[in-house]
């Protein structure tokens, strides 16, 4: 069993990516052995309100049951308590907000009523750190990355709130894991998607100083090729466990939590 | 048969303490994908010494020396990129002369100065006497000038290429950050300028527009500092090419651009 958490369908506004609609998501899970994919309306974290494409996503994820909705919820507008209530009543596995991409405080109060809100409702919270690399990304696209510092208040905001940080580098990882209690630490979850194997092997160190449970497969597809994924599991020095509970077991742990 | 054309290495005069480990991670993961030839440079002292991107001629002879021996040590699998400053031209020129003389197959510029820059001019007469490609440290798209480097974008190694038809150029990693959608069109008429698709970045659509914009048959693969990347584009292709086409990418254009006999199925 693999899950991706970490997808996306729709076109992005920045450049031209192949394999946007769900049916080429679909299939490059098919070449890739991946079951399930968590996916978010990608066009709609550019729009004012991001929620405004939650509808087509639900009905999308509907008619194809490997594809797990995350809706979005930008909580400086008003009606966002309905977007996470709709989430959860739609059986979504998570929520997101992006706010350096809605030009939102990221750890500020609005954000921290959202997490609060979350985990209430018993919904982990996704927040990418970033989307492409900061060097290459479009004259005009200027949001800020996600700050770890950001990661660190919206864990310390509530004791029920869930976070799964997707793109998130070695050091931004082990600034907020070392950073937080071991009990803040235990309600976080990272996707592997952006962090380096070898020679560089970051994320064979990750797995032994912080330890496979706080890990997740990720890909980040469409934007990047779902392949580096498995590539980077594929030279892990890792046992069949703590594969298995990467690419779905501490999936399943994020969401019984 | 599988040829990394940009690899690289660290030796014992460099800062990480961890340059064992690194350099065993290299090959053993190269095991696991199935690399055949490290096609690898050093640069320098990689910042104890001098700057990375601007090394002293005596950091490049040490650490050029320790390539040849890495590539003595392990002559199936590792070959030597001789790492150059054209700041230095009188040096820069021997250090040449002497490790291809050694054994090593190419030559590689770092970011030391601007590659349309006059003073590379005769390092790449000489690589086109000798026969061998030069693997230009690019990036893709400079905006700005960065600290620590004098980055060339694809432009800037587009005229060096016009100016010496006779020498093939790596223009390096189009997967390693920055825009690479500005490098491709430029490359696309020089016949002269293959894409090295080495990198971290894996983005969707840049193997179409890299296949669109140059042909795979001036395409080259690699990893640079992060095999799994590698890998994953090696995947992506096996969907994208025909059978053919892969064997191209994965060492039949590398072969044809290195110096005759310089691989084993030569």
């Amino acid at each position: 069993m693999r899950i991706d958490v970490n997808a996306f369908v729709g076109s992005y506004p920045y450049r031209r990516v192949p394999g946007t609609s769900p049916e080429g998501v679909l299939g490059a899970m098919d070449r890739l052995g991946i079951d399930e994919a968590w996916v978010t309306h990608l066009p709609g974290l550019f729009w004012r309100d991001p929620a405004e494409g939650n509808a087509w996503l639900l009905e999308t994820a509907a008619r194809h049951d490997r594809l797990r909705p995350v809706p979005s919820v930008h909580p400086e507008l008003a009606g966002w308590r309905d977007a996470v209530r709709l989430a959860a009543d739609a059986g979504a596995p998570a929520v997101r907000a992006d706010p350096t991409f809605y030009g939102i405080d990221p750890a500020g109060a609005a954000m921290r009523a959202l997490a609060a809100a979350c985990g209430e409702a018993g919904l982990p919270l996704v927040l990418a750190v970033r989307l492409e690399d900061g060097r290459q990304r479009h004259p005009n696209d200027h949001a800020p990355e996600l700050p770890a510092a950001a990661v660190r208040a919206l864990v310390r905001s509530h004791p029920r709130v869930r976070l799964l940080v997707t793109h998130a580098d070695r050091p931004f990882i082990e600034e907020v894991h070392f950073g937080s209690t071991p009990g803040e630490a235990e309600r976080i979850w990272w996707d592997i998607c952006w962090i380096w194997g070898p020679p560089e092997d970051h994320l064979q160190t990750l797995l032994g100083t912080i330890g496979a449970s706080r890990f997740v497969l990720g890909t980040g597809q469409p934007l990047r090729l779902p392949e580096n994924a498995g590539a980077k599991l594929d030279l892990l020095d890792i046992s069949a466990a703590g594969r298995t509970a990467i690419e779905s077991g501490n999936v399943r742990t994020l969401c019984q939590t | 048969m599988l040829i990394d054309v940009h690899a690289h290495f660290l030796h014992d005069r460099t800062p990480r303490a961890d340059w064992q480990a690194r350099n065993a991670s290299r090959l053993r993961a190269g095991e696991r994908v199935g690399i055949t030839i490290h096609v690898a440079s050093i640069l320098g002292s990689w910042g104890a010494s001098s700057p990375t991107y601007f090394p002293s001629p005596a950091d490049l002879r040490y650490a050029n020396d320790w390539l040849l021996e890495l590539q003595r040590r392990h002559p199936a699998r590792v070959r030597g990129y001789v790492a150059v400053n054209p700041n230095y031209t009188d040096a820069a020129l021997a250090e040449v002369e002497r490790c291809l003389d050694a054994g090593m197959i190419g030559i590689k510029l770092a970011a030391s100065r601007r590659a349309d820059d006059p003073l590379l001019d005769p390092v790449c007469r000489l690589a086109a006497r000798r026969g061998v490609p030069i693997l230009h440290h690019v990036w893709q798209r400079r905006r700005r000038d960065w600290p620590g480097q004098e980055a060339s974008d694809a432009g800037e190694l587009g005229a060096l290429a016009e100016r010496h038809p006779d020498v093939r150029f790596l223009l390096a990693h189009i997967g390693g950050g920055g825009d690479w959608l500005h490098s491709l069109p430029i490359v696309r008429p020089l016949p002269n300028v293959y894409v090295d698709l080495s990198g971290s970045g894996v983005d969707g659509g840049m193997l179409e527009a890299c296949v669109d914009a140059v042909g795979v048959g001036r395409l080259l693969w690699g990893c640079d500092l992060t095999i799994e990347t590698g890998w994953a584009k090696l995947r992506y292709l096996e969907h994208l090419l025909s059978a053919p086409e892969l064997e191209q990418v994965r060492w039949r254009n590398a072969a044809g651009i290195f110096p005759p006999g310089a691989f084993p199925s030569d």
